[in-house]
């Protein structure tokens, strides 16, 4: 298995392909953090501001929008993660195992 | 008090009772259709790996909406207003991140449980022993949540005893864990997730009829009928300092990358591509089922506060704030719906309890005992193992539920977060992206990770003032995550960086093969077959 792995840390695909997946989950994951710790800090240290109506004729306040949102915007970067990673990416590291795997003789020989 | 034990009078509870023995009636036939299935250790342990990404998604979120968040973030709705909703939030929010950072390549590193993946390169005998430590302590925390709930909710809807409402629910999950096995486990959770999904959106959608067809109207009826009016939409009326805040959400947030029960569903998915498609299933689904909650949530106080028929002679809530949801039920869709709602809830009680014994007897057989104590342990003998464990830990479980009998149900499920965002998710995180850790740090980080939490409760408000009737607390906030998910990740890490030993070398070097492996699959458990 070694040798498998050894011949995937040579390809050039793989860092990439690793890359451009790391790219995309740090800068999700900073999209919702940044979502969700602005509401908790919101909530912490601008009361006020969350406690605002959303318009004159409302009693739905800036805060309950807000956690709607914060939700819906989680779901939505989940799909696109799901949607990009289930595409492209899955494609890419097909072919890489499938080239580090038909150069060993056979597939996962032992090593 | 007594009289007042049965929920509605006696049509309410023929529904109840009726609905509620045939979802048991379906269960049963369910295990005994698994029990016929389960032979091997990756039967019993993660379903044969035979489950869709859209089934999993369906038992994830039927595992993670527990009757904890149903009723427990309604009642706090209820009482709180505004504040309650952090939990909805935060328990959603908790999700991507297990996508972006941990899903596929715990699928790819693992066997059975999270242990495995950490395991993997670090020394497998303490990892192991620390990893089952974390996963137990918060699953024992999640259970006794769980049981004294639904002690509390059958005394309430049935009029049964507290204690042999316990022992029965007791009984129940020790017998679909013990035959059923993962596949058992994981259709009762996909059914009750279905029933629950069904159930919070009729009574939305009821609640949102009965204040005047409007989402708007949901909201101006509860201002209306909340003795502080619009202070009811705004923060602050649970959470009175910013330290508060921020550790409660960071314990909600990362809590959930931590909980064992939860990880170990990744197994039961062929392969990472399903991984992460359950994923986005569960998220859509518990999403959806929380945005339900702000409805469910104010709907309590429009449509249940101060309302005779839901009040005992005291003038509190009748059974205690945790049966708001089930009172508005009641109030918003009469007696059927409160009956369908009631088993509704039962059900979901006994899903994830199921669920969690399942992950605490893993934790027993495939971590401690195969693992540590019997290296080479035959199939047989190590699923004979995790019965005996199940029913062990049902046995104990039982036991805990009729000791902590008046403890808040919310606040223990929440302590079982933060265990698992101080013990298990630091874990898991190094050692997948920090070349550095090693054994050493790892077990240094865990363990100040575990005693910094469990301390901090004891010293905190909760246990040292309330329980122990101290005058002030040592520790002084309710919620410790944050400090002790940094307590974790700074010993890990001084450990790992002040390891010069010969293993910590090893370890360093064999983070490549492992890098690789997260990332491709090549080598992965049930790969080889493809």
């Amino acid at each position: 298995m070694h040798q498998v792995y050894d011949r995937i840390d040579r390809d050039p695909r793989f860092h990439a392909l690793a890359r451009a997946r790391s790219r995309l989950g740090w800068t999700l994951s900073g999209l919702v953090l940044v979502a969700y710790y602005g509401f908790v800090l919101a909530i912490a240290f601008a009361p006020g501001w969350l406690a605002r109506p959303l318009g004159p004729d409302n009693t739905v306040t800036v805060g309950i929008a807000t956690g709607l949102g914060v939700i819906a915007l989680s779901v939505a970067l989940t799909g696109v993660y799901v949607w990009r990673a289930n595409r492209s990416f899955d494609r890419t590291n097909a072919d890489i195992v499938a080239n580090a795997t038909r150069v060993a003789g056979g597939p996962y020989d032992a090593g | 008090m007594q009289a007042s034990a049965v929920a509605g009078g006696g049509g309410a509870s023929t529904v109840a009772i009726a609905l509620f023995l045939a979802f048991v009636g379906a269960t049963l036939v369910i295990t005994w259709w698994a029990a016929r299935r389960t032979r091997t250790t990756k039967d019993f342990y993660a379903a044969g790996g035979n489950i869709t990404g859209f089934q999993n998604g369906l038992a994830i979120a039927g595992d993670f909406m527990s009757a904890a968040s149903f009723l427990g973030a309604s009642a706090l709705v209820f009482s709180f207003g505004f504040d309650g909703l952090i939990y909805a939030v935060g328990g959603l929010c908790g999700w991507p991140l297990v996508l972006f950072l941990l899903a596929e390549r715990l699928k790819n590193l693992g066997k059975y449980t999270f242990a495995d993946a950490v395991s993997l390169r670090l020394a497998a005998v303490p990892i192991r022993c620390l990893a089952a430590c974390g996963s137990l302590v918060a699953v024992v925390l999640y259970l006794i949540g769980q049981m004294v709930g639904a002690g509390k909710l059958v005394e309430v809807l049935f009029g049964l005893d507290y204690a042999i409402a316990v022992c029965g629910v007791g009984a129940l999950m020790m017998f679909y864990v013990c035959f059923g096995g993962m596949i058992a486990t994981t259709w009762v959770q996909i059914i009750k997730a279905a029933l629950l999904l069904t159930g919070a959106t009729i009574v939305a959608i009821c609640v949102v009829i009965q204040t005047g067809w409007s989402f708007e109207g949901v909201f101006a009826t509860a201002v209306a009928h909340h003795p502080n009016g619009l202070a009811a939409l705004s923060p602050g009326g649970m959470l009175h300092d910013p330290i508060s805040v921020i550790s409660l959400g960071t314990a909600l947030m990362f809590g959930t990358a931590g909980l064992p029960h939860i990880l170990m569903r990744f197994f039961t998915v062929p392969d990472a591509r399903e991984a992460r498609r359950s994923v986005f299933y569960a998220s859509a689904f518990i999403g959806y089922f929380y945005a339900l909650t702000f409805i469910i949530g104010f709907g309590t106080i429009a449509l249940v506060a101060g309302r005779a028929e839901f009040l005992d002679a005291q003038g509190n809530l009748r059974g205690g704030t945790n049966m708001a949801a089930i009172h508005l039920a009641q109030a918003a869709g009469g007696e059927l719906l409160l009956g369908f709602m009631s088993a509704v809830c039962f059900a979901t009680i006994l899903a994830v309890v199921s669920g969690l014994t399942l992950s605490g007897a893993s934790a027993i057989s495939h971590d401690l005992y195969s693992s540590v104590l019997k290296r080479g342990a035959g199939e047989a003998q190590v699923v004979a193992i995790s019965r005996y464990s199940a029913i062990g830990l049902g046995i104990v479980s039982i036991w805990l539920a009729l000791l902590f009998e008046e403890q808040n149900v919310a606040y223990m499920v929440l302590l079982a977060f933060t265990v698992g965002a101080s013990v298990n998710f630091p874990l898991l995180f190094l050692v997948m992206y920090w070349r550095g850790l090693t054994t050493t740090g790892a077990l240094i980080g865990g363990i100040l990770g575990l005693t910094t939490a469990v301390g901090c409760i004891l010293l905190g408000p909760t246990v040292w003032v309330e329980v122990l009737d101290n005058e002030r607390p040592i520790f002084p906030y309710k919620y410790p995550a944050i400090f002790a998910m940094a307590a974790s990740f700074a010993g890990s890490i001084l450990g790992s960086l002040f390891d010069r030993s010969a293993r910590a070398t090893r370890e360093r070097a064999a983070f490549t093969d492992q890098y690789i492996r997260s990332q491709t699959g090549v080598g992965s458990e049930g790969a080889s077959g493809h």
